[in-house]
């Protein structure tokens, strides 16, 4: 299934839908979609009989300072039913850098998330744990930005903060063992 | 030491028996951060044998151990954790850097690693290359030893 009969489905599955097939260089699908759009197209690309996107291979952004739009999010997701491929890309702008989460939908997104939020800075709405996910907890800024400086000569910090409180630990491995049963 | 000539019998004073005892058995803490725990456990397998020096029993947990050697890149992230492992080790204790990137950074000049561990350790011995073989390691072990025969218990 290439871009234009992803595309066509698309419109078929979700009435009024906007999406550009994009360029593409190793001729995976590739669509643009807004970020308006998002939150009804991520459910509709895994649940339509016709896409049935279950798996979520890889979500991350691409930082192209100081073109405007200056981030792209790419999802990059996989049918194993109907062995297909598609990259989906959302568009944002470096004053407005937040996209609704996908978690819900595609659960994987939930640390991908988190990673992208941490290194790019970009929001992800409604969010259930809005955590950094590699950098120390405390640290400031945002590494892979392309306007971020690469070395920093900063002391290291030897102790390590709190990260969450003791009731706040056990409330999350109750709730944990909640959705794992 | 002298040895007396009729009485079988070795005479020496407190520090130099102290100081040979805590040379003679550094145990270092298992704990590798990169490919510079590959050339140290290198050092300790049959082949280098640290185990000639007395250093060969890595030890699982810090409380057993005498000596941290800092294999490999040290995160900022993980500097917390590489000092509390420190803190964990009961007196007395060494550390030895291994490597440049342990060092001074090596070829890490980024934001996300420390650039070199005795901004959170005090380091005795710097072992330098990318990463060392395992016999400078040993020369570094051998170096620490030499430290360790020097130091005053009062």
């Amino acid at each position: 299934m290439d871009s234009d009969a992803l595309i066509a489905s698309l419109q078929q599955a979700i009435p009024g839908v906007h999406c550009e097939p994009a360029p593409s260089v190793d001729l995976h699908a590739t669509v643009y979609v807004s970020r308006d759009d998002l939150p009804a197209v991520a459910p509709a690309l895994k649940h339509h009989p016709d896409l049935q996107f279950g798996l979520l291979a890889e979500l991350t952004a691409v930082d192209f300072w100081p073109r405007e739009p200056r981030y792209e999010v790419v999802y990059v997701l996989v049918s194993l039913a109907r062995r297909a491929r598609l990259r989906m890309k959302v568009r944002l702008n470096a004053d407005d850098a937040h996209v609704a989460t996908v978690s819900e939908v595609w659960p994987a997104a939930n640390w991908l998330e988190r990673e992208v939020w941490d290194l790019f800075g970009i929001a992800f709405d409604r969010h259930p744990d809005p955590r950094r996910l590699l950098m120390p907890e405390d640290w400031d800024g945002y590494p892979l930005r392309k306007d971020y400086p690469v070395q920093i000569r900063k002391h290291a910090n030897a102790s390590e903060p709190l990260q969450v409180t003791q009731e706040e630990f056990r409330r999350n491995v109750e709730r944990d063992r909640l959705t794992r049963t | 030491m002298g040895l007396e000539a009729e009485i079988p019998v070795l005479t020496t004073t407190v520090e130099k028996m102290v100081q040979w005892a805590r040379r003679s058995s550094i145990w270092p803490v298992t704990f590798g951060l990169a490919c510079c725990a590959i050339e140290m456990m290198a050092m300790s397998c049959s082949r280098y044998d640290i185990a000639r020096f007395g250093a060969e029993v890595f030890r699982g947990s810090p409380r057993q151990s005498d000596l941290m050697i800092v294999a490999g890149r040290l995160s900022r992230k993980m500097a917390p954790a590489l000092r509390r492992i420190y803190d964990q080790m009961p007196e007395p204790k060494w550390v030895i850097s291994m490597g440049a990137c342990a060092s001074i950074g090596g070829v890490f000049d980024n934001y996300a690693i420390v650039q070199g561990v005795d901004q959170v350790v005090p380091v005795d011995v710097y072992v330098p290359g990318c990463p060392p073989r395992p016999e400078s390691l040993i020369y570094g072990i051998v170096q620490l030893q030499r430290k360790i025969a020097q130091q005053k218990l009062a």
